[in-house]
């Protein structure tokens, strides 16, 4: 009887979750499995369909040791998005704990703050750089004058001047991460703050004993969240690469397919690193 | 001399201080600072304003930098022109409105799939559908893009529906997982007692559940509507140009510029494409989504609370 009841409730379950089971065999499990037999094979559209060569690990080889523009590509995202990643959750911090202070107006704020991740598109984005519109001025010549290049190395100072550069990208981006922070924050218990000054603690310590680890899941969200989008944003340099060479003749499908599986393992580690570096954190304290 | 009382001064002190240091020089500090923040993230849109409405003198001239010398039309009527502006525009409503309502449809019933019932491997299988957020698009677009060149669904909408209604779409790992947790926190009792009247599970999800998760499907439509509207790698690869795009337009925009309006090396310079023709073509893509936000922000920025997804 019992059994029965239990199988009558998998198969109703199975008839709402079975349309995702469908959909994730065909359009995820699948190509994803293609995607890596194609990237060890050269690819070539002729007119009877696609043929296709194994030519094992070349494609890899080709891309990280031959290709002039991916491997360098490759190595400044990784460096850019382990930069900015901290950075854009930080500020989301910051501005959360600002707008978490009680403020007539402060929704207004908290609408203005969240518009970019309404109308960021690649190429808007792109256009408003190329434009100058996203260069502060001044910012501009903080970067001239610092010289950075001399006195650092160069990857570092290639970084410094990316991330004034790049500054306002940094708040747009920040939208999504700040409201799951200030949600965060909403519902923490003001009792134990309470108890916290009545026992001589200052607001800093509070912030930095109470408030800081409450939050700690959401950090964790927050960097997965944010390398997910700063990696799939369609200004990233190299989903360019990839997509040009799915329609070069001269690179083809299957050298394509070969970028998107180092991308999407050089974004594993990255997200490996984050959430590794979070939980240290954690249990360090 | 005047003589002030203490219990002045410490009244003072507190309207100033306040009692847990929030008092008004606190909270003129917090003003202060999101004021200047928000002048950061609204720069760029400023900027683009004033430009958009630049003659070709008030460009050169390097007095005027924030306010044109008048309201220079022509900008917009030349990017319209060039964008196609009203074509493209229901176009885009069709290829963003459309997927964003299926895929609320499909992760709210595969979310309550996963909120209700016991399945065996179902931690297994949630564990993929957040994976499914983490995975890049571009690493499945080659063998999607080939299925679909097979199917004849290059250039058609379906292209974005099929995957959207088997809960594939743009996001839709995060989707689900936002009605997983709504539906998870609603109260079986409800249910079981509908249950006893012998309706069955379809019924009870579609009348009693799904009145209760309006907040749900409004916020995962938009969200969606927006991430559809603005995606621009997949919609070149699988709408291939027979249905455009506001932000695919802005892309090709000074190509098509060129084509529309050639460049003559004898004319004068005002043919030429100039940034207050490409900021008026900007602030055109981005109109529509301004419409939306202005009349729907209080689902956006009250997303995280309402369907309270940072769960419990």
């Amino acid at each position: 009887m019992k059994i029965r009841y239990r199988l009558r409730e998998t198969l109703t379950g199975l008839s709402f979750i079975g349309i995702w089971i469908v959909g994730f065999l065909v359009f995820t499990c699948y190509p994803l499995i293609r995607t890596l037999w194609l990237s060890f094979n050269h690819v070539r559209i002729t007119a009877e369909g696609i043929r296709t060569e194994f030519v094992g690990w070349k494609n890899y080889n080709d891309a990280i040791f031959l290709d002039p523009q991916f491997g360098d590509t490759i190595v400044t995202y990784f460096a850019e998005t382990l930069v900015i990643v901290p950075v854009i959750v930080a500020f989301a911090l910051i501005v959360a704990l600002l707008l978490n202070v009680r403020l007539r107006g402060r929704g207004l704020f908290r609408t203005i703050y969240f518009l970019p991740v309404i109308i960021t598109s690649g190429p808007v984005l792109k256009q408003l750089i190329d434009q100058g519109a996203t260069t502060l001025p001044g910012i501009q010549d903080i970067i001239e004058m610092s010289r950075l290049e001399e006195t650092l190395p160069e990857l570092l100072a290639d970084l410094i001047t990316y991330l004034l550069a790049s500054f306002i990208t940094i708040l747009w981006f920040s939208g999504v991460q700040m409201l799951i922070f200030l949600a965060g924050l909403q519902k923490l218990d003001a009792s134990i703050y309470e108890a916290a000054s009545i026992d001589g603690a200052s607001k800093w310590e509070s912030f930095w004993k109470l408030t800081l680890p409450a939050l700690n899941p959401m950090i964790v969200v927050n960097m997965v969240y944010t390398v997910v989008m700063h990696s799939i944003f369609s200004l990233n340099p190299v989903i360019d690469l990839i997509q040009k060479a799915m329609h070069d003749p001269k690179y083809g499908m299957g050298y394509s397919a070969a970028l998107a599986w180092i991308y999407f393992l050089v974004m594993l580690v990255l997200l490996a690193l984050f959430v590794f570096a979070a939980r240290q954190r954690e249990s360090g304290r | 001399m005047i003589r002030v009382s203490r219990g002045t001064v410490d009244r003072a002190k507190r309207i100033v201080w306040g009692i847990n240091g929030e008092g008004l020089v606190f909270k003129l500090l917090v003003y202060f600072l999101l004021t200047l923040i928000g002048f950061v993230y609204l720069y760029p849109m400023f900027y683009m304003v004033t430009y958009s409405f630049m003659d070709t003198d008030d460009l050169i001239d390097p007095l005027v930098t924030w306010i044109p010398s008048g309201l220079y039309w022509e900008n917009f009527a030349k990017a319209i022109r060039v964008m196609d502006f009203h074509r493209t525009l229901w176009q885009n409503v069709l290829v963003s409105f459309l997927p964003a309502a299926i895929q609320t449809v499909s992760a709210a019933v595969i979310g309550y799939g996963f909120a209700r019932f016991r399945i065996p491997g179902k931690p297994v299988l949630f564990a993929l559908v957040l994976a499914t957020f983490i995975i890049p698009p571009q690493i499945t677009m080659i063998p999607q893009f080939l299925m679909f060149r097979d199917l004849g669904l290059i250039g058609s909408v379906f292209s974005y529906l099929i995957p959207a209604a088997l809960g594939q779409g743009f996001k839709s790992g995060l989707f689900i997982l936002i009605f997983y947790q709504f539906f998870r926190a609603v109260p079986k009792a409800l249910e079981e007692a509908a249950q006893i009247d012998g309706a069955g599970a379809f019924r009870v999800f579609a009348t009693i559940c799904v009145p209760m998760a309006v907040p749900a499907f409004i916020i995962s439509f938009l969200f969606s509507m927006v991430w559809y509207w603005n995606e621009t790698t997949l919609a070149a690869l699988y709408l291939d140009g027979q249905l455009k795009t506001l932000p695919l337009q802005l892309q090709n925009f000074a190509a098509a510029f060129q084509k529309m309006f050639p460049a003559d090396p004898n004319y004068q310079t005002g043919q030429n494409l100039n940034e207050a023709i490409l900021m008026a073509g900007t602030l055109l893509g981005m109109i529509p989504l301004l419409v939306v936000y202005f009349f729907t922000q209080r689902w956006f920025v009250e997303s995280i609370e309402r369907t309270g997804i940072t769960g419990e």
